[in-house]
């Protein structure tokens, strides 16, 4: 039994986007379509001010909404805790977008290019006509963790089995791995640091931690 | 909370972009739709009159609120998958809902059986419940999410239901009694709606949300509500089945104009927020943030 987490260290995200771009290079997500942002927060007053950086994308919870409320079943949770979805039954009804409370998720209904009406060729070699008029998210990079299983590898210590965001991070702020297991460096960095979940008043349980300090 | 704060690329509430007037028009005219069905049963049951061509115009209105949401998914051709999740899917259900009406409503039109007509006016307020219920589960849009949303929904289909049938029954001989519906269920639509948006400003919401709604709140809760409950009194106190059908008017285009701007206009993200900014340069953790929001202010702006 294992459950997949991410634990994200915003002490050490220096607002690069390294895994934005590393999230769109693999998985090849169309022009205006990211399914890892890094979010750039400033506040307070001069001279008292803040600025934060927070990588955010779907969360994989463990109550999802969007899986509640897709009225296909191409929606869903797998017993790891990745929540996947189903490009074959999806219908873009764009329910899962309303109810997903972090804009994880995104629809396109028309091929979008990055220079024009025509695809440069690594986007017609990488464009994938299945994510057209249909849901998309981010997976976790759920075919590494699907290799893992072969392989026996373990997702958030072996590369090639680990998401491709946490493999590109430069600053060590990213970390993946089971958190059911005691162990892990997930579990070992939320036990050692003070963490909190976004938006974990909804109910959502979602699978991302962010720390903000030492216990 | 701390509210200096500039919020870069999409940090904030905004705007939802991906249900437009096709699915704000599931909403008005399903919605009202299933107002119909459920007035016309409850009336004609009641009153003994031929409740035929008005159930005709109700699953009419409710099958042009699902050709709108047919016209607005990503893969029309599939639509049949939405049948898929009755488990937990209010969409689901809101589509078996619709077939079951239709099913029940024709043979209705067709052999006129009060059980028939009665199942059907209960699959019209099961229909618009439905709708309810989906906007409700939709937690990333803390407008629809909030409890008090599901009533303003729900009877602002019923009044938009017996507007209706107000309007068409004017000439008929039992005209009175779908004015004198009107009075309690927009009594009831208004009340809910104040409750609403009290219960929104104190709860907090998008402030992109609460700046929708004080656009249109004058002109529904007097134009919308309170003239239509005072003609439709009049109407029936002074005998005047044209004030009756003015008022029917009057709370059919308001209840469409909430409901457009309830799904197109105030329905903003969740955006993000931190309970603390995290240790950066300094010792100690700041104060958290929650850009967009705003609470406490929607009666003193």
């Amino acid at each position: 039994m294992k459950r997949y987490a991410m634990v994200i260290d915003l002490r050490r995200c220096v607002g690069c986007q390294t895994c934005t771009a590393a999230c769109k290079s693999a998985n090849a997500t169309p022009t205006g379509v990211q399914w890892r942002r890094v979010l750039d927060l400033e506040s307070g007053e001069f001279p008292d001010v803040r600025r934060s950086f927070v990588p955010v994308a779907c969360m994989h919870c463990a109550n999802p909404p969007c899986e509640e409320v897709c009225p296909t079943t191409a929606t869903k949770k797998r017993a790891d805790g990745l929540v996947t979805i189903d490009y074959d039954i999806c219908i873009g009804c764009a329910n899962c977008i309303m109810a997903c409370p972090y804009d994880a998720r995104s629809i396109i209904h028309q091929p979008q290019y990055a220079y024009g009406d025509q695809p440069i060729a690594s986007e017609a070699a990488r464009m994938d006509s299945q994510h057209i008029g249909v849901a998309t998210k981010c997976t976790f990079c759920k075919d590494r963790i699907d290799l893992a299983e072969r392989t026996g590898q373990i997702p958030g210590r072996d590369p090639e089995v680990t998401p491709a965001c946490v493999n590109s991070c430069i600053s060590g702020a990213m970390h993946f791995g089971d958190i059911l297991d005691s162990d892990s460096n997930v579990s070992r960095l939320l036990a050692e640091n003070e963490s909190f979940r976004m938006h974990e008043e909804l109910g959502t349980a979602p699978a991302v931690h962010y720390i903000l300090d030492r216990r | 909370m701390n509210h200096s704060v500039r919020a870069v690329d999409r940090i904030a509430p905004r705007r939802q972009g991906n249900w437009d007037w096709r699915a704000a028009g599931n909403f008005v005219a399903g919605g009202a739709g299933g107002g119909v069905l459920a007035c016309v049963a409850a009336l004609s049951i009641g009153l003994g009159f031929d409740p035929r061509l008005l159930l005709a115009v109700g699953l009419a209105m409710m099958g042009f609120g699902l050709t709108c949401v047919w016209f607005e998914i990503g893969r029309p051709w599939r639509a049949m998958n939405v049948f898929r999740h009755v488990g937990s899917s209010w969409m689901t259900r809101e589509a078996y809902v619709a077939l079951f009406a239709m099913g029940t409503g024709l043979l209705a039109i067709g052999l006129g059986t009060r059980p028939l007509v009665a199942a059907t006016g209960l699959l019209g307020l099961l229909f618009i419940y439905a709708q309810a219920r989906i906007l409700a589960a939709n937690k990333g849009i803390p407008a629809w999410r909030h409890g008090r949303c599901l009533p303003v929904v729900l009877s602002t289909g019923l009044a938009e239901g017996a507007g209706l049938v107000a309007c068409a029954g004017a000439w008929a001989a039992w005209w009175r009694y779908p004015a004198m519906l009107l009075v309690p269920l927009c009594a009831w639509r208004v009340i809910a709606w104040r409750r609403y948006l009290a219960a929104l400003a104190a709860d907090g919401a998008p402030v992109g949300t609460l700046t929708a709604f004080r656009r249109i709140n004058s002109l529904f809760v007097w134009g919308g509500n309170l003239v239509p409950v005072v003609l439709a009194g009049v109407a029936v106190l002074a005998d005047a089945p044209i004030l009756a059908v003015l008022a029917g008017m009057l709370t059919v285009a308001a209840g469409w104009q909430m409901k457009y701007s309830l799904v197109c206009r105030a329905a903003f993200t969740q955006g993000f927020a931190l309970p603390k900014q995290p240790v950066r340069g300094n010792s100690r953790t700041g104060p958290g943030v929650k850009p967009g929001w705003q609470w406490n202010r929607w009666l003193t702006d």
